[in-house]
């Protein structure tokens, strides 16, 4: 049992690092939202910054890859990208295509880099 | 098997209604998308020496995709609980104008706040993208019991993919788990594409891909936060000047 849970401090990180910083947001939305118009500018604007931050997360596990995908050479992560997108594009916004042709495009280098 | 009809006999059972909430995670290629997201959190989480019972609690906790990668990428990269919560807080600003616009379609005028927290927090990008497909179809009085289902259906796959992740990993080729890894840059990078319905937001979204590099070469530790807030204010910028011509 002791193995499945590791040791108490971790799961103290968990709360305080992860868990409150995360949903901290959720309520706040839960608490203020309802006073604020669905198309008012407020909204325009935190929509606007909450996209660039999860294109900057995109950015950050593309640029500085975690784990095994810093086995894969940096041009070969930015074409399967880039490879994903254009057919999404081409197929009219289908993401299953657009991810199964990133992945493709991914496997397929690493297999000639051999 | 599509959802009953609005007037459907069908949706006066709130068991069925969760039911129903359960079955539709069958009815979305995100939900394969989220599986195998997971999949490499486990995956990760392994890697980074987390146990087992943290993993699956922060796929039930933290319910965040990016938060979790961030989390166990941050903290196994040896950075401290501050940094590592300031870099999950910032990932996770997007939530507020998800939460924000989801809420009004599970309100009737005699919910409480309370009856929305366990909704609210299912709410990520996935529950944000399936409530605007699937809620217009549910009738206005099922809808909260409608996504407890529905979330409740995705955390159990979730938790699931977690802990095939995790057992996968020691014996995962390494090939293999970097597939696994990029689906979630795709996955979140088309997803949020699909959902740009104004300038601003593509803007943002292309502005916040280019900017992030530029900041991370300054090492502040909230690099996120910095590229973000500048590519998201000037997204704003351009889009309210634009309005003015």
């Amino acid at each position: 049992m002791s193995d499945f849970i590791g040791d108490w401090h971790a799961l103290l990180v968990l709360l305080l690092a992860g868990f409150l910083p995360n949903e901290a947001w959720r309520m706040l939305g839960l608490w203020f939202g309802s006073g604020i118009d669905e198309g008012s500018e407020l909204l325009v604007w935190v929509r606007a910054v909450a996209t660039a931050i999860l294109a900057g997360v995109i950015a950050q596990i593309l640029v500085l890859p975690p784990g095994a995908l810093a086995s894969v050479p940096g041009w070969l992560r930015y074409a399967a990208v880039a490879a994903g997108f254009l057919a999404f594009i081409v197929t009219r916004r289908s993401i299953f295509a657009g991810v199964a042709c990133g992945e493709l495009v991914m496997l397929a280098g690493k297999w000639w880099l051999g | 098997m599509p959802l009953p009809a609005l007037d459907s006999p069908q949706w006066q059972s709130p068991l069925r209604t969760f039911a129903w909430g359960i079955w539709s995670i069958t009815s979305t290629v995100l939900a394969l998308v989220l599986f195998a997201t997971y999949l490499g959190i486990g995956a990760l989480a392994h890697g980074t020496h987390f146990s087992l019972g943290w993993a699956l609690a922060s796929t039930v906790f933290v319910w965040a995709g990016p938060a979790q990668i961030i989390l166990i990428s941050t903290l196994g990269s040896g950075a401290t609980v501050v940094q590592a919560a300031i870099a999950v807080g910032v990932s996770a600003i997007r939530l507020f104008p998800m939460v924000v616009s989801v809420l009004p379609m599970l309100r009737t005028p005699t919910t409480k706040r309370r009856h929305l927290v366990l909704a609210t927090h299912f709410i990520a990008v996935t529950l944000w993208v399936e409530c605007f497909r699937l809620l217009p179809q549910v009738p206005r009085e099922r809808r909260i019991v409608f996504t407890h289902g529905l979330g409740g259906g995705l955390v159990s796959l979730c938790l699931v993919a977690t802990t095939l992740g995790y057992g996968l990993a020691a014996n995962l080729p390494q090939l293999f788990a970097a597939a696994i890894l990029l689906l979630t840059p795709l996955a979140f990078l088309l997803s949020t594409a699909r959902n740009c319905r104004q300038l601003s937001d593509i803007l943002a979204l292309v502005l916040g891909l280019a900017l992030f590099p530029l900041a991370a070469m300054l090492h502040t530790g909230v690099d996120i936060l910095i590229s973000g807030v500048s590519a998201g204010t000037i997204a704003y910028g351009v889009h309210r000047w634009r309005r003015r011509q």
